[in-house]
C-alpha cells in the first residue's frame, strides 16, 4: 500500500524534507513499523526518528497514542511535541 | 462555534461582540489572549515564526472546542490562532467561551487553552540574538492538560 509521509517543524528541517509518498511491503501494516523502516535508513533519519526521542505521530490528521494500523492512501505525520498558544 | 487559523491579527472587542450578538441567554463570556513575549529561556526574542499542520490544525481545534462545549454546556465559543511571522507584542491566540453563568465559561476557557497547548499541531520558532531556535515543549503544559482528566466534574 501507499502512505503519504509528512514531516513538520524541527523534524522537517533536520530531514530536509516535508514529506514523501512511500510504497510499503505487505508486511508493513502499523505506524511503528514505518517509523522503524525510516530509522533503518540510518544517518539523520535514525537520529531524528529514533524511538527514544520525544516525537509525536499523527495518522490521518489525528494524534496517535500508542500504535496505529495503516490503510492504503493514509497520511502519517512525524513532528516534535507541539508548542502553540 | 468559530475556529480560525489565520495570518491576520484579530480584535478582541469585535470578536466578543460577534460571539454574543443577539443572544440574551449568554450571561458570561471569558476570554484569553496569548501574546509574543520578548524574553524566553533567558534570551531576547525579537520575532517568531509559527508553523502548523494545515487540515489537522483545524480538526484539532474543532475537537477541542466541541469537547469544551459539551462538557460545560457552552452557548458558544471561539478559537482564533495566528500562524506565520509574528513579533514581540503581537497577539498569537484568542480563546473565548460563552455560557449562562461564569463558572462554566471560566473552566471551559482554561480547558481549551490547556488542550490547545498540548494537542494542536503548532510549532514556534524564535529569533534571538544567538540565532533561530525551535521552542521546546514544557512539562508544565502537559501537567496542566492532565488535571482536566482527573476532574471530569470540574466547573
Amino acid at each position: 500500500m501507499k502512505i503519504q509521509l509528512r514531516f513538520f517543524a524541527s523534524v522537517r528541517e533536520k530531514l530536509g524534507s516535508s514529506g514523501e509518498l512511500v510504497e510499503l511491503d505487505a508486511a508493513i501494516t502499523q505506524a511503528s513499523q514505518v517509523r522503524a523502516l525510516l530509522v533503518a535508513r540510518g544517518g539523520v533519519w535514525a537520529e531524528v526518528l529514533a524511538s527514544d526521542r520525544a516525537l509525536r505521530m499523527a495518522y490521518n490528521q489525528q494524534m496517535i497514542h500508542g500504535d496505529m494500523p495503516l490503510q492504503d492512501g493514509g497520511e502519517l505525520a512525524f513532528f516534535p511535541p507541539v508548542t502553540g498558544g | 462555534m468559530l475556529i480560525s487559523v489565520q495570518t491576520d491579527d484579530f480584535d478582541l472587542s469585535t470578536e466578543l461582540a460577534k460571539l454574543r450578538a443577539g443572544n440574551p441567554a449568554i450571561g458570561a463570556v471569558v476570554s484569553f489572549v496569548g501574546l509574543v513575549r520578548d524574553l524566553n529561556e533567558g534570551q531576547q526574542v525579537s520575532a517568531m515564526a509559527l508553523e502548523h499542520y494545515p487540515g489537522m490544525t483545524e480538526k484539532s481545534l474543532t475537537m477541542i472546542a466541541t469537547q469544551a462545549t459539551q462538557r460545560w454546556n457552552l452557548i458558544d465559543c471561539l478559537i482564533i490562532h495566528r500562524v506565520g511571522a509574528l513579533h514581540a507584542l503581537d497577539q498569537i491566540v484568542l480563546v473565548a467561551a460563552a455560557s449562562a453563568h461564569r463558572g462554566e465559561a471560566f473552566a471551559a476557557c482554561e480547558f481549551m487553552m490547556d488542550y490547545l497547548k498540548t494537542e494542536a499541531p503548532f510549532w514556534k520558532k524564535e529569533t534571538t540574538p544567538a540565532g533561530e531556535r525551535w521552542v521546546d515543549a514544557r512539562v508544565t503544559d502537559e501537567t496542566a492538560m492532565r488535571k482536566w482528566q482527573l476532574a471530569p466534574e470540574s466547573n
